[in-house]
């Protein structure tokens, strides 16, 4: 069947069964866009303010539910506003195509308005990059990239239209074939006989060295990471985990991958981890990375981490084994069959003594009570008590982020949006806006710090313009917390230029946008500030007045021991 | 320990892009890369030459091992390789030292490829380690130009990648 090109890109995103897209148009994406015209019933578009937001809410989107997020971009700036969203998701492995319009064949290469080389620039913070000249490859290159982006390590792809590719009068042979049967199509069959697309089986003999291994130890600890999040593993690794009758470290990737009160649960691990995951990471005879990639804020100091275990690692990517730790046992596979195998083998263990050292260590920051001002514990706890425990969370970077994982407990994956390996302030309000998208039902919470707010917050006119009615909590200390923090810490408090003494009014910015907001400076305002955030059924602002020196404890300094606190 | 890896990948643009960039991002240092299309016009070999011990090359067997683009790798035993570079030398000469320069020439196999009054320009292909050599006999004479091409290698026997 012969359809205009444009269709067959639109056909493709229905193959995949995508409905929302987010992104923002201009000059060399418009043929896209008037398709996307006469697919308004089928595909929800939704338009933010800048591409840097339309590139996290379709990350936010896309960890949120599971589904692969799709955002457009024009040429040049728009394409570039999208890279900081682009690597944010290449770094956490969230399956994300990334639609990009160049300008035309004929002007290709000549420097000309709004031409940048986007799959060069986007060449190492993808898993692939797709330059599109001639329109026949339309069919197969959006199968591929979604199919690349969606199995294996999950991860974002660009595909990069050069404008007469989707000029409204270049026609190409289409056949709608669902996703499910065009992974069957040669060209992607091809793919994944050498690129592996789906996940490597694991190897049997390897899944008998670890259940010979788990029968010797006596001190076992588990890590959840990123993998049992990405790969929704998180029934089997509970299973597993019970199990084992072992402690379970979670990284600030792995929150929702197993209940964070789960009786077994020692909370966060690595710089600031709590004192039990810490202490049994350096304890344990046997450590079992799952989904982990032994990050520098984990393995703080790779050469005595956990030196007293055998380190077993567990990844669905061949490349990160041996990368950041040295392993004495691995398994390559996805968490899921790797750890349907483990439990089909392994018989219920005690290791009550262990536990019985190492759980009791695990005291949460106490929330201090019965004082006038707001303590980052207090509004935390003040939202645990008001929000129902399925609601989503997604936070920006910093002091703040650090806190509302310790605090709070994720469930289930998706439960938690947070940049973890790249680190983007400014990532929590898209990721908010996709998360509220996806996922219309549950209450969404943006914690954020006044230094991140101020980043991306224009994206306050796409939570009116759509009716998100997601709650930013702004932990307001006039300052960028995390660096003073290490100012305080390692530089001599030399402040210098982390004070934040400058606006917007919060309040007074939510309302510009049609929104509402509150200011509180102490727990009971926070409590009315909350309730009537969530009966409001809009956009809600709270702007939480918190002390500059508060500090994220506790703290092991970048490349310490992991038992080395600075602070507790 | 220097190292060779053998890289198939497809003849496309950016392929080589993708490659170098995961060096340079990944901090691997490359002693030498040549590059050449295969007997199949759609596949490219790369040769790589790596000075780093084994947990780096395994990292980059593996790193390239992700690339789209990239078909099959494969790390060449040393013993079990046969390996050759290119070079063209221009080196000084005149009528009292050409003669010698022709001696060294013949006793490494060297070829003479042009010549003027006051230059000789010379071929040799041999292995890095022996174009070493060559070009250090060369250096009393005065080199005035080096181009070298990286070393291309395949593996001994009737075994291929």
């Amino acid at each position: 069947m012969k359809v205009r090109a444009t269709q067959a890109i639109m056909e493709c995103l229905l193959e995949q069964e995508v409905d929302t897209v987010f992104g923002y148009p201009g000059g060399t994406i418009l043929n896209l866009y008037d398709e996307l015209y006469h697919y308004q019933d089928k595909i929800h578009h939704v338009l933010t303010a800048h591409e840097q937001g339309a590139a996290h809410a379709a990350d936010g989107y896309a960890r949120s539910t599971g589904k692969v997020g799709v955002c457009f971009a024009t040429s040049g700036p728009g394409a570039t506003n999208l890279t900081t969203g682009i690597a944010t998701a290449y770094m956490d492995s969230s399956p994300v195509v990334f639609i990009t319009c160049n300008v035309s064949e004929g002007l290709l290469g000549k420097d000309s308005f709004q031409e940048v080389d986007i799959t060069g620039i986007a060449m190492p913070i993808t898993k692939a990059t797709y330059l599109v000249r001639d329109p026949q490859t339309i069919p197969d290159v959006m199968r591929q990239a979604f199919a690349v982006a969606a199995t294996g390590r999950p991860g974002p792809v660009l595909i990069d239209f050069l404008k007469n590719v989707t000029f409204l009068n270049t026609m190409i042979d289409y056949e709608f074939i669902p996703w499910d049967q065009n992974r069957g199509t040669d060209s992607i069959r091809q793919l994944a006989v050498s690129h592996g697309l789906k996940a490597p089986e694991p190897d049997l003999g390897d899944i008998d060295t670890l259940v010979e291994m788990i029968a010797q130890s006596e001190r076992p600890l588990l890590i959840c990471g990123g993998g049992v999040v990405r790969g929704r593993a998180d029934r089997q690794f509970r299973t597993f985990a019970e199990n084992l009758d072992a402690p379970v470290a979670i990284t600030v990737m792995g929150g929702g991958g197993f209940p964070g009160a789960h009786p077994l649960t020692t909370g966060m691990i690595g710089m600031h981890g709590s004192q039990a995951s810490n202490v049994a990471c350096n304890e344990c005879d046997l450590l079992i990375a799952v989904g982990c990639r032994f990050s520098d804020r984990v393995a703080l100091q790779p050469d005595t981490f956990a030196s007293q275990a055998k380190i077993v690692h567990i990844d669905i990517d061949r490349s990160e084994i041996d990368k950041n730790v040295l392993t004495d046992h691995h398994i390559v596979g996805s968490a899921k069959r790797v750890l349907e195998l483990l439990n089909q083998r392994l018989p219920q263990y005690q290791h009550t003594e262990w536990k019985e050292h190492i759980l009791p260590l695990r005291e949460k920051q106490p929330v201090e009570h019965g004082t006038d001002r707001l303590t980052p514990g207090q509004i935390l706890d003040a939202i645990q008590q008001a929000a129902p425990q399925g609601s989503i969370v997604a936070t920006d970077v910093g002091q703040h982020q650090m806190w509302s994982i310790q605090h709070f407990h994720f469930d289930y994956p998706g439960q938690l949006l947070t940049s973890g390996g790249f680190g983007t302030m400014g990532f929590g309000l898209g990721a908010a806006i996709g998360a509220k998208v996806g996922n219309p039902d549950k209450v969404v919470i943006h914690t954020t710090g006044d230094g991140c707010f101020r980043m991306n917050c224009h994206e306050l006119a796409t939570v009116e313009h759509y009716h998100l009615p997601i709650i930013t909590v702004v932990f307001n200390n006039g300052t960028l917390g995390m660096v003073r923090q290490w100012q305080h810490l390692i530089y001599q408090e030399h402040y210098s230029e982390t004070t934040l003494d400058r606006g917007p009014d919060f309040v007074k910015l939510a309302e510009a946008y049609g929104l509402k907001g509150r200011r509180v400076t102490n727990r009971a305002e926070m409590e009315q500030a909350l309730q009537e955030a969530l009966s409001c059924g809009c956009g809600y602002v709270i702007d939480c007045q918190v002390d500059m020196d508060e500090m994220v404890r506790p703290m092991v300094a970048g490349g310490a021991h992991i038992t080395d606190f600075l602070l507790k | 320990m220097k190292q060779t890896i053998s890289v198939l990948v497809e003849n496309q643009a950016g392929a080589l892009n993708r490659i170098t960039g995961l060096f340079s991002r990944r901090a691997f240092n490359i002693e030498s890369l040549a590059v050449g299309v295969t007997d199949d016009p759609t596949i490219s070999r790369i040769t790589i030459i790596v000075d780093s011990g084994n947990s780096v090359v395994e990292q980059v067997e593996k790193q390239l091992n992700k690339l789209m683009e990239v078909i099959k790798v494969r790390t060449l035993e040393e013993n079990a390789l046969i390996g050759r570079e290119l070079m063209l030398l221009k080196v000084n000469a005149n009528n009292k030292t050409r003669q010698d320069i022709m001696t060294i020439c013949e006793i490494m196999g060297a070829k003479v490829t042009d010549i003027s009054p006051t230059s000789l320009t010379l071929e040799l292909s041999d292995t890095p380690d022996r174009l070493d050599t060559f070009q250090s006999m060369m250096r009393p004479f005065s080199i005035l130009e080096v181009a070298r091409t990286g070393m291309v290698a395949v593996q001994k026997g009737a075994g291929k990648i």
